[in-house]
């Protein structure tokens, strides 16, 4: 299925509304394409394109809430997918958080799309691929990478008004270079909003230039070490991170009900407190041209602009609707991407200005150790150097570490020049007594 | 194709933590059509589903494939989610489509529809292998498939005695309420329950002339329990320690005979679980953890329980052991494998210690990955991964037979759907048991400074599988042969090598269990797989442990 424009979109819906003989009904309408391709070992392994469409109908009767999904749009088939819904509904158990429908809402002006990365076909990706292998194989270095593009567009209409349309592109490429010995690793990644930003090849010479000096890495002491994140160290799009477990983890009703980092001694939430360096701050901003993203969240709620945390103070928690009202308190929804405030320098000025540190690539198979303190452990990964007096003296092995990220934002030392990284905008930071429990020999 | 969502856990205690959440896969649809489906009161019967397989192979053949093979896959899930005394959400699920994979001029090609009807067939098949014909132009060496003799038309089925698609919903509430009653009246703040089931109906066909129908059902039911202080502003979480299983909805009858007692009234289970009974014992040891003694870090020996073990041996022997990660093909995803060919060429790799005999399979009874013939066909086995403590052999599909020397492949292939292309998955896993008669209280009495350990808990491992850190749900401190109470703040960091080299003792078969991973992730796009490993309570000596308790 193509993109549907916002017209078309709220014709299919709208015909569907008119089938409910619920108490009230949502329709949500959400389609698009998929490409990606894969290679290891210098060549392509495996590579694909699907499209998708789907129509769901969430029918309720009092709180008794019931699903049905469809991808046909004939008029017979929705009238049935419709019933469906019904005959779930009535069926299901109640819900007692259930929380009537949206009305109509106001959304910001977003721009998550582009044209160009919608257009991407299966040369496109061969020609991305090639520009990523050709310089590898070139160097008898031993390239891994993945691609992956999405476009897709999502509608929600209900029985109470609430209409909602949003289209949106993104890509995301990543690249694991090796020396031919094994010796050595390096990566890189990129995502993006508009294709044309995005080339492999820089991507993957950064990940060359890691790989071929992280070979013949020296042992240091495990310990505590200033380090500098680069912010693939900082959040991922295939794993666990530091950055975006503690955003995940400000919700609202787990601090009121005792089991968050944000739970108070005593009762209550930690929210207005200085938990972190007075130099955080970070928002989500729906239209930040950088990082633009959907202009409502999953139920319909408007995703506006706002600040998480404010000069190191927790100052807005995201709330489901339920415990908003429980709680009298406006519903914030969680942040479709989030905005780290950084500072002016580049990677390079802040090595230039570490004494004695290590420069982390990224850390990888990130766990939660404790929820309490949001301790989580993992390791550095793919590009591991010691830095001296301002230079990248040597490659180190790879740690383990145990830290927290509430911990880690107060042992702040410098930020440098936020870039987008999943979706999101975030610094390098270099950070203080980094805690390293033991070393690997993983390469 | 197929929607793909990820519904978002709250209130899951880390062990259970998915990073994406939980995989949805398909399309909507009501608990009774499931049922029907389930039971083959609906759906295409086997003469069908072998007509429209004919229709694709001669597609394939006719374009000039030199092999090609067929799934037509029906996935049925039914996950259901509550929390104290609500049903949050009940997912039931159906995916229904036909994957074509095919060899053209050496190379592999795969498409997939879900138009499972003899025209929809037929251009799936034309496509795979026009794919196949275009990649043929990047290919450097063709596929060296390994000959699989044709099975003929076969079936197979994992041997449930309950259909958990046709236990009324209801009765599941009823159960997950019960759960989270007992739990709550044993002093819990707050619990949320699951029950996970999975009905796969795989019908293959290929060039080599078999056409095989299967019919796999898998299961997990889950909690997490949280005890909160309030005025201390601590809380503790303890999940549950059932173990997924390939098993019907008998899982959950409790027998006391597959009950195995251990130390401090805690009971392992076997093929039968007691969630109610677990929820009580379990609600009562999270409020115990609120005060028990933070741990001295130091050098222990450890007794760990098979409902923990088996992740250390999913990470530290399954995953290094799986040869496309030997060979680099997940290098940029999960990483390579410190067991490299030519440590299992020596012959002499001392993974372990002599008592460490580590096998892989797709037949226990019981087990998630149990299934008569793998995704590409061929009839499963079992095979030693490490003998003796020595790396003998890897998980190997056809296409890698050839690498190590070997005429055929060891049956380990698997797509999670019919849209997903199959490739080399874990099988089970498994420590073999002591041939000494031992207990778990035998075993203890001979620890002088040690921590016995009980379920799955933070987990994390290098991207080589060298260096790992696991915490786990239970810690009990061993003084001088006796537990002397609970422990808090634990978590265990070694080497693979070092650490299965400081495998000291075995329990017996009388105290063997399966453990299992529900939603094991690999490949991009990533697909899941299931997988058991199974274990009886083992001994590791002079182990790292570190202390994981901070302040923030």
């Amino acid at each position: 299925m193509a993109i549907l424009t916002k017209e078309e979109a709220k014709t299919i819906i709208d015909k569907v509304l008119a089938y409910s003989k619920s108490d009230e009904m949502s329709v949500n309408l959400a389609g698009g394409r998929t490409g990606n391709i894969r290679y290891a070992r210098n060549a392509v392994s495996t590579s694909g394109e699907s499209v998708n469409q789907s129509l769901s109908v969430t029918s309720v009767f009092g709180k008794r809430a019931g699903t049905a999904t469809i991808n046909e749009f004939d008029d017979a088939s929705l009238e049935k997918t419709v019933r469906r819904a019904e005959e779930v509904a009535r069926l299901a158990p109640e819900n007692p958080e259930y929380m009537p429908m949206l009305g109509p809402q106001t959304y910001l002006n977003t721009d998550p799309y582009a044209e160009s990365t919608a257009k991407m076909d299966p040369n496109y990706r061969a020609q991305a691929t090639f520009d990523s292998l050709d310089p590898c194989r070139k160097k008898n270095l031993v390239a891994a990478g993945y691609m992956e593009d999405t476009a897709r567009f999502n509608a929600i209409g209900n029985t109470k008004g609430l209409s909602a349309y949003n289209r949106e592109t993104s890509v995301e490429f990543s690249i694991t270079v090796r020396t031919a010995d094994g010796l050595g690793s390096g990566y890189g990644t990129s995502d993006v909003t508009d294709v044309s930003k995005l080339s492999t090849k820089a991507v993957t010479e950064v990940a060359m230039g890691k790989a071929q000096a992280s070979a013949s890495a020296r042992a240091l002491e495990p310990g505590k070490y200033t380090v500098i994140l680069e912010p693939a160290a900082l959040v991922s799009n295939v794993d666990a991170s530091l950055m975006v477990a503690l955003i995940r983890s400000m919700d609202a009703r787990n601090a009121d009900e005792g089991r968050s980092f944000l739970s108070k001694k005593g009762g209550g939430t930690r929210l207005g407190e200085k938990l972190f360096d007075e130099r955080v701050t970070i928002n989500s901003d729906p239209t930040n041209p950088e990082v633009p993203s959907g202009a409502f969240s999953g139920d319909g709620r408007p995703q506006e602009k706002i600040t998480w945390i404010e000069k190191g103070v927790v100052k807005n928690m995201p709330y489901s609707r339920y415990w908003a009202e429980k709680k009298g308190v406006k519903a914030v929804p969680p942040g479709g991407n989030f905005i780290m405030e950084g500072g002016t320098q580049s990677l390079a000025d802040m090595i230039k200005g570490t004494e004695k540190g290590i420069l982390v690539t990224r850390l990888w198979y990130i766990r939660p150790v404790d929820p309490q303190t949001l301790l989580y452990t993992g390791l550095t990964r793919d590009g591991t150097f010691y830095i001296e007096n301002g230079q990248i003296k040597f490659p180190v092995k790879n740690f383990r570490f145990n830290e927290s990220p509430v911990i880690m934002l107060n042992n702040l030392e410098a930020m440098g020049k936020p870039v987008r990284i999943g979706g999101n905008l975030v610094p390098p930071l270099k950070i203080r007594d980094f805690t390293f429990t033991s070393l690997s020999d993983a390469v | 194709m197929q929607r793909r969502d990820f519904i978002q856990l709250s209130g899951l205690g880390i062990g259970s933590l998915l990073t994406a959440g939980v995989p949805i896969v398909g399309y909507s649809a009501s608990p009774e059509y499931l049922r029907d489906l389930s039971t083959g009161e609906m759906g295409i019967d086997t003469a069908g589903k072998k007509q429209l397989s004919d229709v694709a192979l001669n597609a394939a053949k006719s374009k000039g494939a030199t092999y090609a093979d067929v799934r037509i896959g029906r996935y049925l899930n039914q996950f259901m989610f509550t929390r104290e005394k609500q049903v949050q959400n009940i997912v039931n699920t159906e995916s229904f489509g036909v994957g074509v994979r095919v060899i053209a001029n050496g190379t592999w090609g795969f498409a997939a529809t879900s138009d499972v009807t003899p025209d929809g067939i037929a251009k799936c098949a034309n496509t795979a292998v026009a794919i196949a014909k275009a990649n043929a132009k990047l290919q450097k060496e063709p596929v060296q498939l390994a000959p699989q003799k044709g099975v003929g038309e076969v079936t197979w089925k994992t041997p449930i005695k309950k259909n958990a698609f046709e236990i009324p919903v209801q009765e599941k509430i009823d159960l997950l309420m019960n759960v989270n009653g007992e739990a709550m009246k044993n002093g819990a703040a707050f619990v949320t329950s699951n029950l996970f089931f999975v009905n796969e109906q795989k019908y293959f066909a290929s060039t080599d002339g078999s056409y095989i129908d299967q019919d796999v059902h898998r299961i997990w039911p889950t909690f997490t329990i949280s005890a909160v202080d309030r005025a201390s502003g601590k809380f503790k979480t303890r999940d549950a320690l059932s173990s997924p299983m390939g098993m019907g909805y008998e899982y959950l009858d409790g027998l006391n005979t597959e009950k195995i007692k251990a130390p401090n009234g805690l009971i392992g289970y076997r093929y039968a679980y007691d969630m109610v009974e677990d929820a009580a014992l379990g609600a009562k040891q999270a409020k115990e953890k609120l005060t028990a003694k933070s741990v001295q870090p130091g050098k222990y020996d450890l007794v760990l329980d098979p409902n923990h073990l088996g992740l250390t041996i999913h990470e530290s022997v399954g995953h290094p052991t799986e040869l496309d990660r030997v060979l680099g093909y997940e290098a940029n995803y999960a990483g390579t494998s410190f067991a490299t060919l030519d440590k299992w060429k020596s012959k002499n790799f001392n993974y372990g210690s002599k008592l460490v005999n580590i096998m892989a399979d797709k037949t226990q009874v019981g087990s998630l990955g149990a299934v008569g013939y793998d995704d590409e066909g061929v009839p499963c086995k079992q095979w030693n991964l490490i003998k003796d403590g020595i790396l003998v052999n890897y998980q190997a599909i056809r296409d890698q037979a050839a690498i190590l020397g070997e005429k055929e492949s060891n049956g380990c292939c698997y797509a999670d759907n019919w849209d997903s292309v199959q490739f080399q998955r874990m099988p089970n896993v498994s420590l073999q048991p002591g041939s000494e008669k031992r207990s778990v209280f035998d075993m203890i009495k001979g620890v002088d400074k040690g921590i016995y350990i009980i379920g799955r808990g933070s987990y994390s491992i290098d991207q080589q599988r060298y260096n790992f850190q696991f915490g786990g749900q239970l810690f009990y401190e061993i003084k001088n042969g006796e537990l002397v109470g609970m422990l808090d703040d634990v978590a265990y960091q070694s080497n693979t090598q070092e650490f299965w080299n400081s495998c000291s003792q075995l329990c017996d078969q009388d105290d063997y269990r399966t453990f299992g991973s529900f939603f094991d992730g690999k490949g991009q796009p990533s697909q899941v797989s299931a997988v058991s490993h199974g274990s009886a309570t083992t001994r590791f000596n002079g182990v790292n442990v570190i202390n994981t308790g901070r302040k923030i």
